[in-house]
């Protein structure tokens, strides 16, 4: 089979873009990863496209009536925040599989505002509130009192992780916000779900980015210059845990795909330069060291207090800002963290630059849940 | 006559309310609805019908300072492992919403009351639980 490559890949600036529609923001971001590629339209043999809150209506071809309507096949997934990845995985998989040589990966969303969760019940009246929180700030400060139960995890060990990511968008230039905030800050905001304040949850913005896909024929064929190697793509769902019913579980279907995605990659955690992990919460990034095995589950706490994940530290984590500070537009999310770790593995990062970065990791939770984990190698 | 929020809350005529779970003969896993077959197990046929206990222990919890629009804040919203196997999530009622009052592992009792005064839109009075320390 053959590898894949990352030929081409960005995004467009993170915010709120009320004025404009999931078509012309995706299509942005489509043009500006095949003008990195050095590709057009015309080179692509597929496309896959990922949008949630527009699933039904045929957002992939509604970006190529913006760019250029070649005939090719066009492929629509949702699956909650891990749909970027999910559009980027479907390319690579159909490159593997030896169908294509050229494919296009698009995330894009526009947000509305407000918490997210909380569902729509069958019975007559709102469950929210009555049957404890459905909204996603208190399902995953949950999951954070969860890690305080086994590990003794504080309130300021979780809010330190929304200082570190803050701090590193303020080198972004395409994150919602370049703000510093201190920890006092961080803590003294208004609380949204205890333990979580409202600097520790994810921006709401609007968003896209894109991917150019290639086989390793078309990547010679073309310049390896600057391509990414794809040297691990994996997606898993939940396996079953005892409380499913109530607690949505991120932690079971993380570690499974990082166990698979250290094995495909044949790289231990120890070989990773850098990650961009979903930290939707700042409880939830704190989960995610241990699953990834960036640290033993136990030390999560201790080696944030260390530095150990900002950037200059072991394994720097959301140097981009993250969710918390770059935004969450929920179906770009998984191609925009790609974009940023293959522009360290380029050495174009910038003041936030990881020096020597060589292997990266994505990942991405979509709640319900899929989990999907890439790693990118620099050629 | 008030309905049950969930159809997992049991009112029968005479007698208590309860909860209602769905256990898995073969591998002890427990619902709160049907399956056709075991998520844990795979094994079909195997459910049966098993009464919930109306105690147990706090399992995590976050206490809610902004939710929708309408909806009264703060409350706990607790996630609680009930006594013999199930794990249900609601409302922590009669605990300060203060995480140094909160305990991991606090036994709590399930009791039955009126929904908070929601009416659906017939005019339908609805029966939650809740839960509350027990000491």
């Amino acid at each position: 089979m053959s590898d894949v490559y990352v030929l081409g890949v960005d995004m467009i600036k993170f915010g709120r873009f009320p004025e404009r529609t999931v078509p012309d923001l995706g299509s942005e971001a489509a043009l500006l990863a095949l003008d990195d590629a050095n590709l057009s339209i015309k080179d692509m043999d597929a496309f896959y496209c990922g949008n949630l809150y527009q699933a039904s209506s045929m957002v992939g071809q509604r970006i190529l009536q913006e760019i250029g309507q070649t005939g090719i096949p066009v492929v629509n997934c949702a699956n909650a925040c891990a749909t970027g990845a999910t559009a980027f995985r479907e390319g690579w998989t159909a490159i593997k599989a030896g169908l294509y040589d050229c494919v296009l990966a698009v995330g894009v969303e526009q947000m509305g505002s407000g918490l997210l969760g909380g569902g729509v019940q069958s019975t007559g009246i709102s469950h929210e509130g009555l049957l404890g929180s459905g909204t996603m700030p208190a399902v995953f400060a949950e999951a954070g009192s969860e890690h305080t139960r086994k590990y003794g995890t504080t309130f300021e060990q979780f809010a330190r992780i929304s200082v570190k990511n803050h701090h590193h968008s303020t080198m972004n230039p395409k994150a919602r916000y370049q703000i510093e905030t201190p920890l006092e800050e961080v803590m003294n905001a208004e609380m949204i779900s205890y333990p979580n304040t409202k600097l520790m949850c994810s921006v709401n913005v609007d968003g896209a980015a894109a991917a150019v896909l290639v086989s390793e024929k078309k990547a010679k064929e073309l310049g390896m210059n600057r391509a990414v190697k794809v040297k691990a793509s994996v997606m898993t769902s939940d396996p079953y845990q005892e409380r499913d019913l109530v607690m949505p579980d991120v932690n079971t279907c993380t570690k499974k795909a990082a166990k698979e995605a250290y094995e495909m990659a044949g790289i231990g955690p120890e070989d990773i330069d850098l990650v961009e992990l979903h930290d939707c919460f700042a409880t939830a990034e704190m989960l995610h060291y241990g699953n990834l095995s960036l640290c033993k589950d136990e030390d999560a706490g201790k080696m944030l207090d260390e530095g150990q994940f900002n950037l200059g530290g072991t394994t720097p984590v959301n140097v981009s800002g993250g969710l918390l500070s770059k935004g969450h537009p929920l179906g770009a999310t998984g191609i925009a963290n790609i974009y940023e770790v293959c522009t360290h593995l380029r050495g174009e990062a910038g003041e936030r630059q990881v020096q020597g970065a060589r292997i990266g990791l994505t990942h991405v939770i979509g709640l319900g849940s899929a989990c999907g984990i890439h790693v990118l190698e620099k050629v | 006559m008030a309905l049950p929020v969930v159809d997992y809350i049991k009112l029968p005529e005479k007698g208590s309310p309860y909860l209602e779970g769905h256990k898995c003969k073969a591998c002890k896993a427990i619902y709160l609805k049907a399956r056709k077959a075991c998520s844990n197990c795979f094994s079909r046929e195997t459910m049966e019908v098993k009464k919930l206990s109306n105690r147990g222990k706090l399992y995590s919890y976050c206490i809610v300072h902004r939710s929708f629009p309408g909806i009264d804040v703060p409350y706990i919203s607790a996630i609680v492992d009930l006594d013999g196997g199930g794990t249900i999530k609601g409302n922590l009622i009669d605990c300060p919403a203060d995480p140094e009052k909160i305990n991991f592992d606090m036994p709590v009792e399930v009791v039955y009351d009126d929904a908070l005064g929601r009416k659906d839109s017939e005019g339908n009075s609805y029966i939650s639980y809740f839960f509350k320390p027990t000491s």
